[in-house]
């Protein structure tokens, strides 16, 4: 069964923390009124561990993980990923602490429909300023890795589902982040899918010096996770390795 | 990034083409019509223009351009003589007429009396015979433009036209930049045309001068206007005032102007559209890359190279379709020694820069506005 909130490490964030938030709220207006979608979050995520983030909809799941991944600021609060305080970074600082530090793979994929698979797995070493045809020769590494290396020269539209999100994948792994981020992998996928892609991720994703975030309301894959941090109406109301009832 | 820029701009070939097009479109439309407009125009220069070898014209002082002249005393002639710096002067006469072609038509034409002696004031260059031939009896020399419209698809020489009732033989083809309303043009000498201009007590247009030293034809003009108390305006002043007249007095630069504005807003439209859709239709792409870690000023650059791209390929097609229309109609008189200046190709290219700042500028606003959050929502 779950525990209760760990709440002893409030007041400081621990050493040992990949990720720490501390106090984090955000608040969002809706015409005059303020809608308040997270509540003082405190939270600890730690390296080498598959922590998924589980939840309604509508229960700020996905503000968190923006906000945990520097792409949203909080309203109030301060967010450390590996012992930087993300929010205090300009700018320019902290996209190029993203570019750096931190993988994506999103539900939608995003991947860019007129270049190849190779090329899109190869994006964030190429926005890294990585020569192109050596990022491609990495990216190719890695789809080799995911099984999928003999699709590298087809277009997304090509490609399976399955296929496109296993290059979304490389994409997110290629340039060996600290942090990865994956929001709803199983949402379109069935069951046995859905577990392939957990299975891989499980073993690309989650090493001793990396995090891993998984968001998800998928309770087909939840015996998968090290940890389950569960959110409900903006505040963490569990955090253990399983999911009470009714989630 | 600008490789996957141009990849993610040129792998949509629908869009990509809509965009060459409106840029093309647009450069065509801008060029060609600052094109003809300017070449139109520059023919109220074109009386000027064909005589090349004088450096002063003297006239009347209410005459305004070489179609636009009220008639001098012969005395004129040897008053401008008479002032230092004047190395020669000789009398031109343009007037209006009508001849009756052998198949009955009426035709409005210019008649042009030339020095009898020198025979200045002929176009440089003859198609066909020689400016000799104005020696003979009741010669004429037409214009090329003349005959193309009064003896399509045949040779006029030897053909008798009645001038003013007057015989008249066409002996000789000149090789002329055509007047601003292409009107027929028959050379004759001096002597001649005075035959065949309905009398008045002056008939004397102009009084052509060749300065001792050319180059003080400015300072020659205005001793002659000082001791003559005539109008006398140098070859590139007078060529301006041709010029100047037409934009003055016709709609020409009004209508034209508005069609390279339709160009300008047609572009505006287009490509604005088209490269709206094609921002929109990534900014999932857009905001993946954001989120990735791809600065806004590196997606600034990428969304530049994809305007840039299409701007030069756009420019490129237009400019090119401009050359092949002037050379395609080349052959016809209308369009007889039209060329495209400098200048007007440097226009476009304002003008496609400004199209795609405004339209990549709209555009881009929607990337930089994009959160990168967006891309979990």
């Amino acid at each position: 069964m779950g525990t209760p909130i760990d709440t002893s490490a409030i007041g400081g964030c621990k050493p040992e923390a990949a990720i720490c938030t501390r106090g984090v709220t955000r608040d969002f207006q809706a015409g005059q009124q303020t809608i308040t979608v997270l509540h003082g979050i405190d939270l600890d995520i730690r390296a080498g561990e598959l922590t998924f983030l589980v939840g309604e909809s509508g229960s700020g799941k996905t503000t968190l993980i923006s906000i945990m991944c520097g792409i949203l600021w909080p309203t109030l609060g301060e967010v450390k990923v590996f012992g930087t305080d993300i929010y205090q970074l300009g700018d320019t600082d902290l996209v190029e602490f993203r570019l750096q530090n931190i993988g994506f793979i999103f539900q939608q994929y995003n991947l860019i429909p007129s270049i190849d698979a190779a090329n899109n797995a190869a994006v964030p070493l190429i926005a890294q300023g990585m020569d192109r045809l050596e990022a491609r020769d990495k990216a190719v590494a890695m789809l080799e890795k995911l099984n999928i290396g003999d699709q590298a020269d087809k277009l997304p539209r090509q490609l399976s589902g399955g296929q496109q999100q296993r290059v979304a994948i490389a994409r997110a792994l290629v340039h060996e982040p600290r942090l990865v981020v994956c929001d709803e992998p199983t949402a379109a996928l069935d069951a046995s899918s859905g577990r392939r892609v957990m299975d891989l991720l499980r073993d690309v994703a989650v090493a001793e010096d990396r995090a891993c975030i998984i968001v998800t309301h998928d309770n087909r894959i939840f015996d998968l996770a090290d940890r389950i941090l569960v959110l409900e109406d903006g505040r963490i109301t569990h955090d253990g390795t399983d999911v009470p009832e009714g989630h | 990034m600008l490789w996957i820029a141009i990849r993610m701009l040129t792998g949509d070939a629908q869009k990509f083409y809509g965009l060459v097009f409106g840029i093309a479109f647009s450069t065509l439309l801008i060029t060609q019509q600052l094109t003809i407009f300017v070449n139109l125009i520059e023919r109220g220069a074109s009386g000027v223009y064909n005589v090349s070898s004088a450096d002063v014209w003297v006239m009347d002082p209410v005459s305004r351009t070489s179609d636009v002249a009220y008639a001098l005393p012969s005395t004129a002639l040897d008053k401008v003589r008479s002032v230092p710096g004047v190395e020669w002067a000789v009398p031109h006469i343009r007037a209006q007429a009508s001849v009756r072609t052998k198949d009955g038509d009426l035709e409005g034409v210019a008649v042009i009396g030339v020095d009898d002696a020198t025979l200045i004031g002929l176009p440089k260059r003859m198609i066909e015979g020689s400016s000799a031939v104005l020696s003979r009896p009741d010669s004429v020399i037409i214009d090329d433009v003349g005959t193309t419209r009064m003896f399509p698809g045949q040779s006029p020489i030897g053909e008798r036209l009645e001038l003013n009732d007057q015989r008249a033989v066409i002996r000789g083809i000149a090789d002329a930049i055509p007047s601003f309303t292409s009107t027929v043009v028959l050379y004759t000498k001096y002597s001649q045309a005075l035959n065949y201009v309905p009398g008045t007590r002056n008939r004397l247009s102009f009084v052509l001068v060749g300065a001792a030293d050319p180059a003080q034809a400015k300072a020659l003009a205005e001793r002659i206007e000082r001791e003559t108390g005539l109008k006398a305006r140098t070859r590139d002043e007078f060529a301006q005032d041709g010029i100047d007249f037409i934009i003055e007095n016709t709609g020409i630069p009004l209508n034209f102007g508005i069609t390279v504005a339709l160009g300008f807003i047609v572009g505006v439209a287009i490509v604005g559209l088209t490269f709206s859709l094609f921002i929109r239709d990534n900014i999932k792409q857009f905001g993946a890359l954001k989120a990735i870690g791809v600065t806004n000023r590196k997606i600034r650059r990428m969304v530049a190279v994809q305007a840039g791209l299409v701007g030069l390929i756009g420019y490129g097609l237009g400019v090119i379709g401009t050359v092949f229309f002037i050379w395609g109609f080349s052959s016809n008189p209308t369009f007889k020694g039209f060329y495209i200046p400098w200048q007007i190709p440097l226009v476009s290219l304002i003008a496609v820069f400004l199209i795609l700042a405004l339209t990549g500028w709209l555009a881009l606003r929607n990337v930089l506005k994009t959160e990168p959050a967006s891309v979990f929502r």
